[in-house]
């Protein structure tokens, strides 16, 4: 299996998520190594519609992601309030399994509390997260 | 993301585990096995076994040998189908039963000749099957068990290519075998069984062989393949493949609570046959009083996935649960199997089914979801 990567301008989560820091706003998606794992995505059930309204806190769980074999749960790296979700990803889940960092982005929010970013991992401590947690 | 947790206890694996990390498997535990589950990704190879053909590795499947004078009567007596109707190299698939008429679990018996059999079970069940075959085969003169699991390596080669990919590579006319019959021969060089069977809906044969030559029959065949566009395939597509064919899972849709006329297995139960068989007297009185529960196909009205164990209500009443379900790449749509009070198994009946905690909108339609074009 090649080795995922991990893009250096991005902060990650334990649970896999990243962030993408541009001013007071934050893009959100999963880590190429949280794609392979995944395996083929079919459905992504995202707050599509709650722009501008919703607000989610640090950790929270704000969608699910379903692969062939099985749902997991997306928690937010950052918390903040939802300007945008990907609507692309409604019609072509696979863009998060082909371009993880790219067009396969989520969420982008409004950071309520940029300080919670220092709880985050680079990508030399996610990497070596992700080489310990492995077997 | 949540993650799951590795296992704990140490897996068994089939003498195909290299060759699956060579050809970069993700391996995950299944039934105390550590099998692959996807090699290249499980539509990429849902839609080879559719389209072209697919290799399976299923070694961890149990076999057993039943013969003796007294092994058709010992068999008989065990399953709900009738093992008589068998005539040379046919197989026929059943279930074991409780006496409460709950499944055990299902499995196919191959005819080698009079009072040869072969019975192939679920990998996670087999030492509950031995454990049962053994115990009851105490009452039975003129018969002998062996468990030959451990010496018994299996391939699936599945697809309407099947034949295409198999034929240069065996003396044995493979259009003399009919779908459920099977012969002795000789692939590239190895002597297998060479068996019509299979669990994706697709035409295609299982291949037993010595575990010993495993590895050289994989490699030949997906070398024999290439051209065809032959791919290693796992559990996971196994599992969308069997389920777009409406075929029974132990544990999902078949589990000791329920029987198989529930399943809708009732085709393979003989309850006329001329032997009594454990759970008889309770699948009569079931049929004559009418099932607690149906099998039924699911679809829902709305974007998502039906999984395993989610509740299914109607009318704002729970009224049953979901058994498997996934994304099915040919249909192109999720679907799933469930059980339902047989008042709510109609065709069209409209339903709810919980998908974390939203009530989905999903109606019930006809199993199969798919059957292959004749």
């Amino acid at each position: 299996m090649t080795a995922s990567e991990q893009p250096d301008n991005l902060k990650y989560a334990e649970t896999h998520e990243w962030v993408r820091v541009e001013g007071d706003e934050a893009t959100i998606g999963i880590s190429d190594f949280a794609q392979d794992e995944l395996g083929d995505v079919v459905y992504l059930d995202l707050p599509w519609d709650e722009a501008g309204t919703r607000e989610i806190r640090t950790g929270e769980h704000f969608g699910d992601i379903e692969s062939v074999k099985a749902t997991s749960e997306l928690f937010a790296p950052i918390g903040g309030t939802i300007l945008r979700a990907n609507k692309a990803l409604r019609d072509s889940a696979e863009l998060v399994n082909s371009d993880p960092y790219g067009q396969g982005w989520m969420l982008v929010i409004k950071m309520s509390n940029p300080a919670d970013l220092d709880k985050l991992m680079d990508a030399v401590a996610y990497t070596r997260f992700l080489d310990t947690a492995s077997h | 993301m949540a993650e799951n947790d590795a296992p704990a206890t140490t897996l068994k694996r089939t003498p195909l585990y290299e060759a699956h990390k060579a050809l970069g498997a993700r391996l995950v535990e299944f039934g105390g096995w550590e099998m692959p589950v996807q090699y290249s990704g499980i539509l990429e190879e849902h839609r080879a076994v559719r389209e072209r053909a697919g290799l399976f590795d299923v070694s961890h499947m149990g076999e057993f040998r039943v013969e003796g004078a007294g092994a058709l009567a010992f068999l008989q007596s065990l399953v709900p189908n009738d093992v008589s109707r068998l005539v040379d190299n046919q197989a026929l698939y059943s279930q074991i039963c409780r006496p409460d008429g709950g499944t055990l679990d299902d499995l196919l018996i191959y005819r080698r000749g009079e009072g040869r059999y072969m019975v192939v079970v679920n990998a996670g069940t087999m030492p509950k099957d031995w454990r049962w075959f053994s115990q009851h085969a105490a009452g039975h003169d003129d018969l002998t068990l062996a468990n030959i699991s451990d010496e018994t390596a299996l391939l699936a080669l599945q697809g309407p290519l099947a034949t295409h990919i198999l034929q240069p590579l065996t003396d044995t006319p493979l259009s003399e075998i009919a779908y459920y019959h099977f012969r002795p021969g000789v692939v590239a060089g190895i002597e297998c069984l060479i068996s019509r069977t299979g669990y994706t809906g697709e035409d295609g044969f299982e291949l037993y062989c010595a575990p010993a030559s495993a590895v050289t029959l994989w490699n030949m065949l997906l070398e024999a393949g290439k051209s065809s566009g032959l791919l290693p395939a796992g559990l996971g597509a196994r599992d969308t493949l069997r389920l777009e064919a409406g075929y029974c899972l132990y544990d999902h849709e078949l589990t000791e609570e329920i029987t198989p006329l529930e399943a809708g297995l009732g085709w393979s139960v003989k309850l006329n046959k001329d032997a009594d068989f454990i759970g008889k007297q309770a699948l009569v009185e079931e049929k004559a009083n009418g099932l607690r529960r149906k099998l039924v196909g699911i679809e829902l009205r709305e974007r998502g996935v039906p999984r395993a164990g989610y509740a299914i209500s109607k009318d704002g009443e729970h009224i049953g649960a979901v058994t498997s379900g996934t994304m099915c790449p040919t249909l192109g749509r999720a679907a799933a199997m469930g059980y339902v009070p047989p008042a709510s198994a109609q065709i069209g009946t409209e339903i709810s089914v919980d998908i974390r905690g939203k009530l989905m909108p999903a109606v019930i339609v006809p199993l199969p979801f798919y059957k292959r074009a004749k």
